[in-house]
């Protein structure tokens, strides 16, 4: 089957210590790479407060990963996501041509995040 | 010389236009939450068209980043004082 890119985000609770949420996000890489997923990319933006709060938390770590897979496995991974009590939230997106564009602008420097907030300042 | 009754045509002069088309955006990043704020109200409701002046393709584009965005908890489903 044909790989397609995709996009996760999810966010672990934040009663985790630094360690454990690595380990945790290594957990879940590890389940990409077994299932034969091209990783593109990941970031970590760290403890980051929440718009609302979810499981009577208010922050909590966000984890970004871009990668290539088959359609199939998307199912697994979410099915995982949901057995760890250690997630939060996630949510995957499929990148269009667009967006993959966008992200790989974004790869290259950041270029949205920082200018803004040098405007804005 | 200043013609006393003509009429001053205010919106004429200020024209809506679609932000997207005109400076080539083609996707809409739910993850930048900060750029978002600019289609939301202050109680955090997506705004309508005919206040952004977005074109309807990046209306339908907008609304699914918002929501995916709220889905994230990078910006608030209901709320009182965003702004």
């Amino acid at each position: 089957m044909e790989l397609k890119n995709y996009e996760t985000v999810f966010i672990l609770t934040p009663v985790l210590s630094d360690t454990q949420m690595k380990d945790t996000v290594e957990k879940f890489k590890q389940l990409l790479k077994d299932n034969g997923a091209k990783f593109v990319n990941e970031e970590n933006w760290g403890l980051k407060k929440l718009a609302y709060p979810i499981q009577h938390k208010t922050t909590g770590f966000y984890q970004l990963f871009e990668y290539q897979a088959k359609p199939s496995f998307i199912n697994t991974l979410e099915i995982e996501f949901r057995r760890d009590e250690k997630v939060m939230r996630f949510l995957t997106t499929v990148l269009d041509k667009h967006a993959l564009e966008y992200n790989k602008k974004r790869m290259k420097g950041e270029f949205n995040k920082k200018d803004k907030e040098e405007v804005k300042a | 010389m200043t013609l006393v009754n003509e009429p001053v045509n205010r919106a004429e002069n200020r024209k809506k236009y679609c932000r997207f088309k005109k400076n080539g955006i083609q996707y809409i990043d739910y993850k930048d939450a900060n750029f978002l704020l600019k289609f939301v109200n202050e109680q955090g409701k997506i705004l309508p068209r005919r206040l952004t002046g977005t074109s309807l393709k990046f209306q339908r584009k907008v609304a699914q980043a918002v929501k995916r965005a709220r889905h994230l908890s990078l910006l608030p489903y209901v709320t009182d004082s965003l702004k």
